[in-house]
């Protein structure tokens, strides 16, 4: 780099000419406007704006300049600079800028190709059905009880008020368990559960009143599988005994399940029958959720899912036989209770419209897979 | 039961404009369950009428034979002249009255009666047979032959009685007394506010000592014995038209006069009956429990062996009857025979009527013991009112006196166990107390009357249900009769308060999360049946003496091939798979959580507890002891794709390793540590079977195994190649659980990662190197991940190369490399010790 030279003349340098100074950097302006992608530009970059360009050379030669001379020959290349920088990047954004657009489109994909590699599970809706119904009782405060599958017969029979001999217990057609050697028939006093009851009476036996339950369960019956049975099937009892308890509890009950599960405008409707561990004891019929009602006598509207006659068969029902209090050690003076329980493969079958029991039985992939993960 | 409309409106004089639906509905809400209205003589319309057979011409050139009558019909076809019509049925004369269907007359089933040539002569109607008309089957098939006294040319569906209406109604054990026209009559009355006949009440002769002789030693089986004899019966009488048509509705065969007598005084009143021939009594009757060895033929033709617990009506000669079930063949109604030589017409014509009151558990367990149900037997099994005995008796009598001509006897018959009338005390408020509605005393007592209870008492009223209702024996029985009458239709609906709760047990949780996880892991839920055979087992290679061997076996299975119930969950998904794999879908991974059940240790027997008191804890304990073991297991299996290919690449086959992780899926959501190491079971591919543990109260216990099932079992069981399966017992695994997970603490500071590879033999255990470079490394080791396992000729025969990523970091500083590297040597040393491990390249 030159000394200053205090009697040196701007004029007499010839790359601190103003003329000079403006060629540079319209020079430098045309090399960006000409350069075609972003390597061009950073060629042109190089060059114009390097270290080695004109105008940083120019700009070196300040320094040799007499200090009077200094201000205006520096103002002169910094705006110049300025400008070609300026310019630098208002070609580098528009460079870019289109390279961008160009690539984007390159890389568009068909957002419309499946994607199947690993098929979805599912729960089967038995399973998620029972507890959909014990939640609805859960969030009301019962509790979920569980029992045995393979039971004594004094908790399926004796303790619910089926006597020996009784033809309800006949009316059960049960499957019974071998006893050791030396016994026949069905002297071994275990069978294999025909209803979820006998869970009311183990909890009945552990807990102390006031009892809130739901029993979902697998029970077993002897009947072959058709489009209407299957031996093994699932039921969802409630037990509640209380002081003061009453049938018009029973039924609001009832009518609240019905309600959570199918409706707001939901209910239900007993009559009367019988079972010996309920007394008095009531079939239940829900409102068809289908019809509401509105096939009964009409003909141009028959309805499927009632059958047209208004009502769905839903279960048994009814307050607890204080005899079973007495046999599961609850004073029947002071306690009384109510006790429902119903099929979940007919409540699946009219809800879901499943024809064919069979279907819920064979764990045929195709069948339980729509049921997804709840119910 | 079966209730024609007509026969009730003997009793009860329901308007006329009721039909058989309406008083459906009444008696549905009255809490009867009627099943049916069957409506009789839909799509019957006359002309029908009473024709008398004039002349018969055998045709006998066709393949049957075949009848050309004359038929006398009266005016009834505008005539006057004989009716000419072509018959093939055999069973009548010429003279004898018939049932003609004329030309225009549609019979059920839409048959259309035409004039019509057939067999070369014009027939001009049909001559009917019951079974045409629809009035059920008679057996004989036969045409009708009508009583002579009828006039030719009247209407035949009126003297008929074909158009009708029958409820069919299922009663419930509770209500035997609805098993006759009488308690189904009284349920009507009620219902509609009516008046009630009873056909009970007769005026009945007092007992007295001049009747056939009877002899009860069992009073607790028979605690009334009511007999009378009517003499003089016309052996040739047959039953009216009128009983005949009332039997048939009500679903019973007609047979005979005095037979037929009975079954419609037992249909009348619910009391069954049994006539004797008195001609073949030999002696006393006697009514006792059977003696060893005895033997009795029963009226349908079956010699059975007797039980002594089974009740007996015998003679002198020994058993006569099957008390309260069947009668005896030897003491049965003869049929009319006529003597060829003389013409004289033999049969049965004195008759000795019993009408009794049996205990219904003895009468329930005989009929169970010789599986023979009979319409006797249904009825003593759920109660027969014991005071209608001397009715039902006096009724029989009198029918067999209009009707066959009989000549009762003075003598009545009448052995009495002496008896009190059940009383209850119940508070008058009870029913609205259980209902949770005011009906108030009066309301109650009057629904009680209905019922036909005495009532008496204030606030405490003290009730005698009458003797046809053995079923009232409490307060609550009493508090459903009065809801029932009331209308189960009016009651309110409220909501009881329970007091909180609190949610689903950790246990509940715990199954509902596994089933979530696994269908999230793309597994389909199976619900399988529990019943297997022996042979599953043993296809499936299990050990002899695994504990799954341990099977319960049911007395009455439903298939004599499967016997048994599950000890695994194997045989039910896999069979599920197969099933799944034939009907096309190939790519398979199903699921199931359930019970499994094993074999009490000690077997015994499950003893009747009392139930008049509740059990105490030791004899509970005594019971649930004799139970099988019944824990949930949760077991997988899988065949074909575990991940599809497509358009992204290729896909992958399922495999040995998604079994294992399905496993450590199910241990995740339950919270547990799963212990994986090789092992060996039955059912699974030895060089692919992992044994699955977890530590239970510091103890390790194995749980289950997963991996390739066993080419032989694969094939012993026709499933896809390479089927790989799981299973693991779920209660065990929940009891190992952790419990709640405890938050790791999380550091700011930078990461430094290691990556290490180590050569060890092959038959080294990747988690054994894995366990020995986590211990090795000390607490700076926030993760380690085995990244690639290889095996080749640069790492040596036998050996493998394990390589691993540690990630390393403090909770209070950046790491130098030096401490890094310090603690990656530490872990290689330890996994150099334990497993000789050699640094790869080292």
């Amino acid at each position: 780099m030159s000394a200053p030279n205090k009697s040196y003349d701007p004029v007499e340098v010839e790359a601190l000419k103003p003329e000079e100074i403006e060629r540079m950097r319209d020079e430098a302006l045309a090399a960006f406007a000409a350069a075609g992608d972003l390597d061009a530009l950073h060629e042109a970059k190089v060059a114009q704006t390097g270290p080695t360009s004109p105008l940083a050379l120019a700009n070196r030669e300040i320094g040799a300049l007499p200090p009077h001379a200094k201000a205006e020959a520096g103002k002169r290349v910094g705006q110049a600079r300025g400008a070609v920088n300026k310019a630098l990047a208002a070609r580098q954004a528009e460079l870019e800028a289109e390279r961008d657009a160009r690539v984007l489109v390159e890389e568009a994909v068909d957002v419309t190709l499946p994607h199947d590699r690993t098929p979805a599970g599912a729960r089967h809706p038995l399973t998620t059905l029972m507890e959909r119904v014990a939640d609805v009782f859960v969030s009301m405060g019962y509790e979920v009880a569980e029992g045995p599958e393979v039971e004594a017969e004094w908790f399926n029979f004796d303790a619910l008020n089926f006597v020996p001999d009784h033809p309800a217990r006949q009316m059960q057609d049960t499957f019974f368990v071998e006893g050791p050697e030396g016994t026949s028939g069905d002297e071994s006093g275990i069978v294999l559960r025909t209803h979820t009851s006998p869970v009311q009476a183990r909890t009945l036996i552990d807990r102390e009143p006031p009892v809130y339950v739901v029993c979902p369960g697998r029970v077993y019956r002897t009947d072959e599988l058709d489009a209407t049975h299957t031996p093994v099937f699932h039921q969802i009892e409630l037990l509640a005994v209380d002081e003061g308890l009453t049938m018009a509890d029973l039924k609001g009950t009832l009518d609240h399940m019905v309600q959570a599960l199918f409706g707001p405008d939901m209910k239900t409707r007993l009559r009367p029958n019988f079972f010996p561990f309920t007394e008095p004891s009531a079939e239940m019929d829900m409102l068809c959720y289908v019809c509401r009602g509105e096939s009964v006598g009409n003909a141009d509207r028959p309805c499927r899912t009632c059958g047209s006659e208004g009502w769905i068969e839903l279960g048994g029902c009814g307050m607890v036989n204080p005899k079973v209090l007495v046999a599961c050690g609850v004073d029947p003076e002071k306690y009384s209770g109510f006790a429902f329980g119903f099929g979940i493969e007919r409540m699946l079958m009219f809800r879901h419209n499943v024809e064919d029991m069979r279907d819920m039985v064979e764990g045929d992939v195709r069948f339980t897979r729509p049921f997804g993960m709840e119910i | 039961m079966r209730v024609p409309l007509s026969w009730l409106r003997e009793y009860v004089d329901l308007p006329a404009t009721e039909t058989g639906r309406d008083v459906q509905a009444k008696l549905v809400s009255a809490g009867l369950e009627v099943e049916t209205v069957e409506q009789l003589g839909a799509g019957l319309t006359g002309p029908l009428v009473v024709g008398r057979v004039l002349t018969i011409e055998e045709l006998t050139e066709f393949k049957k034979p075949i009848r050309f009558c004359t038929v006398d019909v009266g005016a009834a076809n505008g005539t006057g002249e004989p009716q000419e019509i072509i018959c093939g049925a055999r069973n009548f004369a010429e003279g004898d009255k018939v049932v003609v269907a004329l030309p225009g007359a549609v019979l059920p089933g839409d048959f259309r009666i035409a004039e019509r040539k057939t067999y070369g002569k014009v027939s001009r109607g049909m001559i009917c047979s019951g079974d045409e008309l629809g009035m059920g089957d008679d057996g004989s098939h036969g045409i009708i032959v009508l009583p002579p006294e009828y006039e030719v040319g009247i209407d035949a569906t009126e003297l008929l009685e074909l158009y009708d209406e029958v409820l069919d109604i299922a009663v419930t054990p509770d209500r035997g007394y609805c098993l006759s026209m009488r308690g189904i009559a009284r349920e009507v009355a009620t219902a509609y506010g009516l008046p009630l006949r009873d056909p009970a009440l007769l005026d009945v002769p007092a007992p007295n000592s001049y009747g056939y002789l009877v002899k009860v030693s069992d009073p607790i089986g028979c605690d009334r014995f009511t007999a009378r004899t009517v003499v003089g019966l016309d052996p040739e009488a047959r039953s009216p038209i009128w009983l005949q048509r009332r039997l048939q509705k009500a679903g019973m065969r007609p047979i005979g006069l005095a037979v037929d007598i009975t079954n419609y005084v037992m249909l009348e009143l619910g009391q069954p009956l049994h006539a004797y021939d008195r001609t073949r009594l030999d002696g006393p009757i006697t009514v006792r429990r059977a003696e060893p060895g005895e033997k009795l033929t029963t009226l349908d033709g079956t010699v059975r062996v007797l039980d002594q617990a089974d009740l007996l009506i015998t003679d002198n000669r020994g058993p006569i009857g099957l008390a309260g079930v069947m009668g005896g063949a030897n003491t049965e109604i003869a049929d009319a025979v006529t003597d060829p030589e003389t013409g004289e017409v033999r049969g049965t014509t004195e008759v000795v009527i019993e009408a009794a009151h049996f205990d219904a558990i003895s009468i329930a367990r005989t009929a169970r013991r010789h599986k023979l149900s009979s319409e006797a037997s249904k009825r003593f099994e759920r109660g027969v009112d014991p005071q209608a005995a001397a009715a039902a008796a006096q009724r029989t009598v009198d029918l067999l006196v209009l009707l066959a001509g009989g000549t009762a006897e003075v003598g009545v018959t009448e052995v009495l166990a002496p008896s009190a009338p059940r009383t209850i005390t119940m508070p008058a408020d009870h029913p609205d107390r259980v209902a949770g509605v005011a009906y108030g005393r009066e309301t109650v007592v009057r629904r009680l009357q209905e019922v036909g209870c005495d009532v008496s008492g204030q606030d405490e009223l003290v009730v005698t249900a009458p003797s046809w209702r053995p079923d009232l024996t409490e307060p609550n029985d009493l508090a459903e009769e009065v809801i029932r009458l009331e209308g189960y239709e009016n009651l309110p609906s409220t909501l009881p308060k329970p007091p909180a709760g609190r949610g689903l047990t950790e246990r509940q949780r715990t199954h509902r999360r596994v089933g979530r996880a696994l269908a999230g892991a793309g597994y389909v839920e199976a619900l399988n049946y529990p019943f297997i055979g022996k042979e599953i087992l043993d296809r499936l290679d299990i050990p002899a003496d695994d504990p799954c061997r341990q099977v319960v076996t049911l007395v009455n299975p439903l298939s004599d091939e499967e016997p048994a119930l599950r000890t695994t969950l194997l045989p039910g998904l896999l069979a599920a798979l197969r099933r799944n794999d034939g009907r096309g879908s190939h790519d398979l991974a199903l699921f199931e959580t359930g019970l499994v059940f094993r074999a009490a240790g000690e077997p015994g027997v499950a003893v009747r507890l009392p139930v008049d008191r509740r059990p105490t804890d030791e004899e509970i304990a005594g019971v649930n002891a004799v139970l099988p073991q019944q824990p949930r297991h949760a077991a997988v299996v899988l065949a074909g794709a575990r991940e599809q290919a497509g358009w992204w690449g290729g896909g992958r086959p399922s495999d040995w390793a998604d079994a294992v992780e399905a496993a450590r899926t199910v241990a995740r959501e339950a919270g547990a540590e799963l212990i994986v190491r090789q092992g060996q079971y039955g059912p699974l591919h030895p060089g692919r079977c992992a044994e699955l543990a977890v530590v239970v109260d510091g103890e390790e216990r194995v749980v289950g195994h997963a991996g390739e099932l066993h080419p032989r079992v694969i094939k012993a069981l026709h499933l896809p190649a390479r089927t790989c399966a799981m299973e693991l017992d779920l209660d065990t695994v929940e009891r190992a659980s952790a419990g709640a997970v405890r938050a790791p603490r999380i550091s700011a500071f930078p990461v430094a990662t290691q990556d290490v590879a180590l050569v060890v033999d092959r038959q080294v255990p990747s988690a054994e190197v894995g366990r020995a470079l986590r211990e090795g490394a000390g607490e700076l080791l926030e993760s380690i991940r085995l990244f690639d396992v290889f095996e080749g000729e640069q790492i040596g025969e036998g050996r493998k190369s394990l390589a691993y990523a540690l990630r390393f970091r403090a909770a209070d500083r950046t790491l130098t490399v030096e401490e890094a590297s310090a603690a990656r040597d530490a872990a290689v040393a330890v996994a150099a010790e334990r497993t000789g491990a050699v640094l790869r390249g080292a």
